[in-house]
């Protein structure tokens, strides 16, 4: 099927591309706008993204695989992004990850069956001194967490999903 | 010695426009505008402010190296990619005083003549992005930004750009090109940012610090600023310290402020029941420095003296639990991660290196494993269009260098001695 945007995203769009006084350089944020309402870029929006930025999709298909932050694949809806550069480790990310593997019962890039956790590990989120810290989609990250406040947090966060959809940034 | 960086850090108040303006606030703007532009940069020169991203340039002659008068417009840049491992100082600002930053923005537009400015913000910072927005539309609102600015007629328009994930966006033109919607790989310089740079037209580049510095400089003169710190290292600097120390977080100190001092009178020493054993001084690119070496000067000439570097000024403190392999092998993956590929050397190099961490941590390295990692070392080092060659290959072979003994242990009990398990394959 092809994608469009909606009525309020094409909006959002054409305000993002009046920032800049060349049209490739609203990719990135375009892109985030795609995954903000898709969940995840597929590959009818890169030809879509490609028409209205006047470049080949090849072109956004190389931007996409550079960054870490767009998905090709859809994610959980919570995606559980776990740092484990050198502060986080030296206070205990390993642990936290480990505990993660086991009570989600999934690898790193795997989602749960339910489709409601991506768990991934990713590089310094740039909040070391609350190591260790965990991020949830695009949210405020999670800080200085212990085995006990990520138990919390996970409970916390399959109530909070009552029956919505999966799918998120 | 008062904050004038991070005065406001935990207090979410002075987001707010009418309690920024005040304290004070955006009366820097205006004593600006009484000013020659080229009087502003003058300023900016003479006060001694060196960049705060790392690589430590005035600040002043980088604004100065813009010519003048430019075919095409010239641009703003703000760094505010802040991923350099162990470094959270710009995200204080950005959360905390993001009126200041933005002051500092027309100020240094001013001075250079520029009407466009862009906050390249790192994508996970998504929650300070929304707070500069909410900054930048204030400041719209009050006639600081926008059209005919305070009626001295001077255009500037900002917006607040963030990245995707990747590190590498924080190299200064790796950062033009993913703000021009490409991979962020770095270019051939010359030609210089200053010259050629974002839309080919003249840009400036500067980090958020060096940005949230600028205020401070024209409200109490460069003189009062170059009277600050030693030497050649004028200004506050704000710190950003992790690890294992009691009181973790930013600290804004002068520049020259001992290290032993930072992690003892700062942040309340090591932890309980432990001793120092190493720091990382700069970021993740700053070679460690062992305990007996870190009674330092905190400044940009006598760490580089000591053969390591002031870079972000994020401080990682390890205490003798810590398993210096395995932080060799964290710091080697994730240079791994992230190395853009664009240069044979790096890319090549990095995998090699990370691969020969892993097998030393998981027990299986060979003796020779250690003047191997020191020879593809060397032969990155020079060979790579950015300093990213530099940035892996100085601190992962000074972590080999420095702890041999440690390295060799692992060798011979053929296991981790700390007992930590074999490492994760990368991803």
């Amino acid at each position: 099927m092809a994608f469009e945007f909606t009525a309020e995203n094409q909006t959002e769009f054409e305000r993002i591309l009046s920032r800049y006084p060349q049209k490739r350089a609203a990719l990135l944020p375009t892109l985030y706008l795609v995954q903000k309402q898709h969940g995840y870029v597929c590959k009818d929006a890169i030809g879509f993204i490609a028409e209205k930025l006047g470049i080949e999709p090849v072109q956004v298909y190389a931007v996409i695989t550079f960054y870490t932050m767009f998905n090709l694949k859809p994610v959980g809806r919570f995606h559980l992004q776990l740092c484990n550069n050198i502060s986080c480790m030296l206070l205990g990310s390993e642990k936290l990850l480990a505990h993660l593997r086991s009570r989600l019962g999934i690898g790193l890039k795997e989602t749960t069956p339910d489709g409601l956790f991506t768990l991934s590990t990713v590089e310094c989120l740039g909040s070391c001194g609350t190591a260790p810290v965990l991020q949830i989609n695009c949210d405020p990250y999670r800080e200085n967490l212990g085995i006990e406040e990520l138990d919390r947090l996970l409970d916390e966060l399959r109530a909070s999903a009552g029956d919505a959809p999966a799918a998120q940034e | 010695m008062e904050a004038t960086l991070i005065k406001h850090i935990g207090h979410t108040a002075f987001r707010d426009i009418d309690t920024f303006v005040q304290g004070g606030g955006y009366r820097a703007v205006e004593k600006a505008f009484g000013m020659r532009p080229e009087e502003v940069t003058e300023a900016v020169k003479s006060s001694g402010l060196r960049g705060r991203g790392g690589a430590g340039f005035s600040a002043g002659m980088k604004w100065s190296f813009v010519p003048k008068e430019s075919q095409l417009p010239k641009y703003l840049c703000c760094n505010a990619d802040e991923s350099e491992p162990g470094t959270f100082k710009d995200r204080q600002i950005v959360e905390y005083e993001p009126h200041l930053l933005v002051e500092g923005i027309i100020i240094c537009c001013y001075a250079v003549g520029i009407h466009s400015a862009y906050i390249y913000i790192r994508g996970e910072f998504a929650y300070g992005a929304e707070v500069l927005e909410n900054a930048i539309a204030q400041a719209y609102s009050r006639n600081y930004l926008g059209r005919d600015i305070l009626g001295k007629g001077f255009d500037l328009d900002v917006t607040v750009h963030r990245g995707a994930g990747a590190y590498i966006c924080g190299e200064e033109t790796a950062l033009l090109e993913s703000l021009e919607g490409k991979r962020g790989q770095p270019r051939l310089k010359p030609p210089f940012p200053a010259v050629v740079g974002l839309f080919n037209g003249p840009t400036v580049i500067n980090n958020v610090e060096t940005l949230a510095a600028i205020p401070s400089i024209i409200n109490n003169g460069a003189d009062w600023y170059a009277a600050i710190g030693p030497e050649r290292n004028r200004g506050t600097k704000l710190f950003s310290v992790s690890g294992h120390v009691v009181k973790p977080g930013v600290y804004e100190m002068p520049l020259g402020t001992n290290l032993l001092a930072l992690i003892n009178d700062c942040c309340g020493g090591i932890r309980p029941g432990r001793t120092l054993k190493a720091v990382i001084p700069g970021g993740a690119s700053a070679s460690v420095l062992r305990a007996e070496e870190c009674n330092i000067s905190l400044d940009f000439d006598s760490l580089a003296k000591a053969g390591s570097m002031l870079g972000s000024g994020g401080a990682i403190v390890m205490d003798d639990s810590t398993c210096m392999v395995k932080v060799a092998h964290t710091a080697s993956r994730f240079f791994y991660e992230e190395s853009c590929g664009k240069c044979t050397p790096c890319r090549e190099g990095i995998g090699w290196v990370e691969k020969l961490f892993r097998r030393l941590e998981s027990g299986g390295g060979r003796e020779t494993d250690l003047a191997l990692i020191s020879d593809i070392c060397d032969n990155v080092k020079g060979k790579t269009l950015c300093p990213f060659g530099e940035a892996f290959s100085a601190p992962l072979d000074t972590f080999v260098k420095k702890f041999r003994e440690e390295f060799l242990e692992h060798v011979r009990q053929k296991r981790c001695p700390f007992g930590n398990p074999p490492p994760d394959p990368v991803h």
